[in-house]
């Protein structure tokens, strides 16, 4: 069983949703990280300050976390080393042919009560769903 | 200025509010995408969460002319739902599953040092440079590729 907290994860929540609010309040843009990163990529790209600070602010985010409360990140594992590199292939190539990920179609695009994000959304939940289902239950792996 | 700093600092409470949520540590991701295991309902606390704040901001964010440092909104339009957008959702997922990272938490947890999630964030840099390529052929007209006799 996990350590389960529901208050965390709604303020946790709560946050995030927070800081997308800010960025469309700031910018009027919808704050899906893989769309901001995957235009970082591109040689041509609008606002690419914007995307590079959003990302710099995530990053350091990520420093001032490790700082402040390691505990928020985990050790490692063996299986999650080899499942690393497939696993950011996937998710960079999905992300742009579908544009979006939890940010952009999760958050905003739900909040923003779009169908296309709701699509998108439950078919990446589905997909998820049975992907751990498949290595865990049916090939019996620790992903 | 001010523009990249409002960016800068919604990037920053991003990260935090994963941090907070648990969402930076993929066995949450996994233990809630195991509908069939240990279920950990947390995910769906954290997409309450930010969803319920998002959808009330937003409408009131809208009400505006324009955003702070921007002429105009730049929201998506389209209403259409095409095989694209379900294949590279589908394919999102299964990368999801495997390494307990969306891009976001990939690159918090690779700024925290985690090597697995520094690894994660180079080839999901890697997909994403192939997407590119990949349908900037697919956008080139047919005779292009396949050039007929």
């Amino acid at each position: 069983m996990h350590d389960f907290s529901p208050l965390a994860a709604l303020l946790g929540g709560a946050l995030i949703g927070a800081a997308a609010s800010i960025f469309l309040l700031a910018h009027g843009r919808v704050c899906g990280i893989s769309g901001l990163f995957g235009g970082v990529l591109r040689r041509t790209s609008d606002v690419p300050w914007v995307r590079l600070a959003f990302i710099g602010g995530l990053l350091a985010g990520g420093v001032s976390l490790r700082l402040l409360a390691p505990s928020v990140f985990e050790a490692s594992s063996d299986a999650s080393w080899t499942l690393a590199i497939p696993a950011g292939l996937l998710v960079g190539f999905g992300t742009q042919l579908g544009n979006g990920c939890t940010s952009g179609h999760g958050v905003c695009g739900l909040g923003r009560l779009s169908l296309r994000s709701l699509v998108a959304t439950g078919v990446f939940m589905v997909s998820g769903f049975a992907t751990v289902f498949a290595v865990r239950h049916l090939l019996g792996g620790s992903p | 200025m001010k523009s990249v700093v409002a960016s800068f600092g919604a990037g920053s409470l991003f990260a935090i509010g994963l941090g907070v949520s648990g969402m930076t540590q993929p066995s949450k991701v996994l233990g809630f995408l195991d509908l069939f295991g240990a279920w950990d309902p947390g995910l769906a606390f954290v997409m309450v969460g930010a969803i319920s704040v998002y959808f009330l901001a937003h409408r009131l964010i809208k009400r505006r002319s324009r955003p702070l440092f921007d002429s105009h909104f730049h929201l998506p339009t389209r209403k259409d739902l095409d095989l694209r957008l379900a294949t590279g959702s589908a394919i999102f997922g299964v990368g999801w599953a495997l390494g307990g990272y969306c891009p976001g938490p990939g690159l918090v947890a690779a700024a925290s040092g985690a090597v697995p999630a520094i690894a994660f964030v180079v080839s999901m840099a890697v997909g994403m440079k192939l997407e590119h390529l990949f349908s900037r052929r697919l956008a080139r007209p047919v005779a292009q590729i396949l050039p007929l006799p």
